[in-house]
């Protein structure tokens, strides 16, 4: 019992002298956390069509989107420069996980209010998930004068919508491609042979090219029906550009209109006819809402 | 019966002696004011350990776990310039020039200088810093201010940017180390 006691005491000794010398740094522990990818893109909108991205908790971006006219216009119109339409927005993070939005473009003259819901985000570590999913619906309201005001019109004519489930893969820091079924609807359409729903699959993607620019492509596979048949898949290319407030993106594109119903569904510009031009958006960010480690 | 009282008293003995302080909510905030923009960041979450015995102290700080007002920003500075996938952690790891001169069995505040190897975006440089060492009861807080010049941490301000990031900026660290009971 005695040879015991001093055996088991020599023991622990030895234990708690190993354990001085222990790196202090072990008192930390090593939890394992769950570790999200973030900035998978650099702004909502990859080009024209919605990234994962939402914007930020608290935050209020004020967007100007910008679209010139047509290169193929030739030297009368500058090359489409003459010719502009616009669309100002505002968004807002209302949580980490639901973003808000309101717009109006000149396009049509129509108004935009669309949420989008982040449902799952892409994680590693103690929580492992490959992709980010996100959710997003639009409902947009033309208020073009009627065509014909002799005829019955009804309000609810003026409305169209979208729905896609967005899903993205940061693949690395440079590489993210994103994937977002979905389709547009139209309360009205002009004849009966359009379709008032169009089943898209749009294919994106970005690359950075250096930490602070990265270059962006968007391609709308329409599935086959009219639309795929009588309208363009909208192609458009661009590049991010940070300038620390803000976020710039410039692009190249053959689609009209800012809004999902018009550069998805209604698109009739065709890249090999120089049917495109040039465009930009821009985001301002707004701090409405301060984070906690600042207000405490 | 001996054994156990000599085992018990030898127990206690170093306990006494080995006294470590440890804490995993340190704070350290950053600042730096530039012509277009004040920067600040806040981090809640700051390991820091130190050993009465030996004078060793260290710091553990998870990059991402800084916080800014503008989330832009936050996205930006680990991104971009901290690349805190690649370098998730910044360390210290050091000592107190002399240990001696702070009497963990008295309260009051001592001044102290400390030395060691400070990690940060995969860069690793010896400083020499001052801090103060507050002794209150069975805790110590820790208290200091230095300035970190990006350039030595390879930490790279892109020529657009220029005026709106100093290329020093002030750090401050404020830890309460409480003893740990073992």
């Amino acid at each position: 019992m005695k040879h015991f006691l001093l055996n088991v005491s020599v023991a622990l000794l030895c234990a708690l002298n190993l354990q001085a010398q222990d790196d202090l740094f072990d008192l930390f522990g090593e939890e394992e956390t769950i570790d999200y990818a973030t900035a998978s893109f650099k702004a909502t909108r990859i080009v024209l069509g919605q990234s994962v991205e939402n914007p930020k908790n608290g935050n209020l971006n004020f967007m100007i989107q910008h679209q010139f006219g047509d290169f193929n216009t030739g030297a009368y119109e500058v090359w489409g420069l003459d010719q502009a339409s616009i669309r100002l927005g505002f968004e807002y993070g209302v949580n980490d996980w639901i973003g808000v939005g309101l717009g109006r473009s000149s396009y049509n003259k129509t108004f935009d209010g669309y949420t989008k819901i982040r449902m799952i985000r892409q994680s590693k570590g103690k929580k492992v998930f490959p992709v980010t999913i996100s959710y997003f619906g639009g409902m947009y309201y033309n208020s073009l004068k009627w065509e014909d005001p002799e005829r019955d019109n009804y309000e609810s004519s003026r409305l169209s919508y979208c729905n896609q489930i967005l899903i993205a893969r940061k693949f690395s820091d440079r590489l993210t491609l994103q994937i977002s079924p979905g389709f547009i609807h139209r309360n009205l359409v002009a004849t009966e042979e359009i379709e008032h729903d169009v089943f898209t699959l749009p294919v994106a993607g970005r690359v950075k090219l250096s930490q602070r620019i990265s270059l962006n492509v968007e391609y709308y596979f329409i599935f086959p029906g009219y639309t795929a048949d009588n309208f363009e898949p909208a192609l458009n290319v661009g590049f991010d550009i940070e300038t620390g407030g803000h976020v710039f993106q410039v692009y190249i594109s053959n689609a009209r209109g800012m809004q999902e119903p018009y550069f998805i569904a209604e698109n009739t510009g065709k890249w090999e006819e120089g049917q495109i031009h040039l465009a930009f958006n821009l985001y301002r960010t707004f701090v409405l809402k301060r984070p906690k480690t600042f207000t405490e | 019966m001996k054994q156990l009282l000599l085992f018990g008293l030898l127990i206690i003995g170093y306990q006494a002696f080995a006294q470590k302080y440890v804490t995993k909510n340190g704070k350290i905030r950053f600042y730096s004011e530039a012509p277009a923009e004040n920067i600040e960041a806040i981090n809640n979450q700051v390991n820091c350990a130190l050993d009465a015995e030996t004078g060793n102290l260290v710091y553990k700080v998870l990059i991402k776990s800084f916080v800014f007002e503008k989330a832009l920003m936050q996205e930006h500075f680990n991104e971009n310039y901290m690349e805190s996938d690649k370098f998730p952690n910044a360390t210290f790891s050091g000592n107190l020039v002399d240990k001696a001169s702070i009497n963990y069995t008295k309260n009051g505040a001592y001044t102290c200088k400390i030395k060691g190897v400070m990690t940060i975006h995969g860069v690793s440089k010896d400083i020499e810093e001052e801090g103060t060492f507050t002794v209150e009861g069975k805790s110590v807080s820790g208290h200091s201010v230095f300035m970190v010049k990006l350039a030595d941490y390879n930490i790279k301000i892109p020529g657009t940017v220029v005026d709106n990031i100093s290329e020093t900026i002030e750090v401050t660290v404020d830890v309460k180390l409480d003893e740990l009971v073992k």
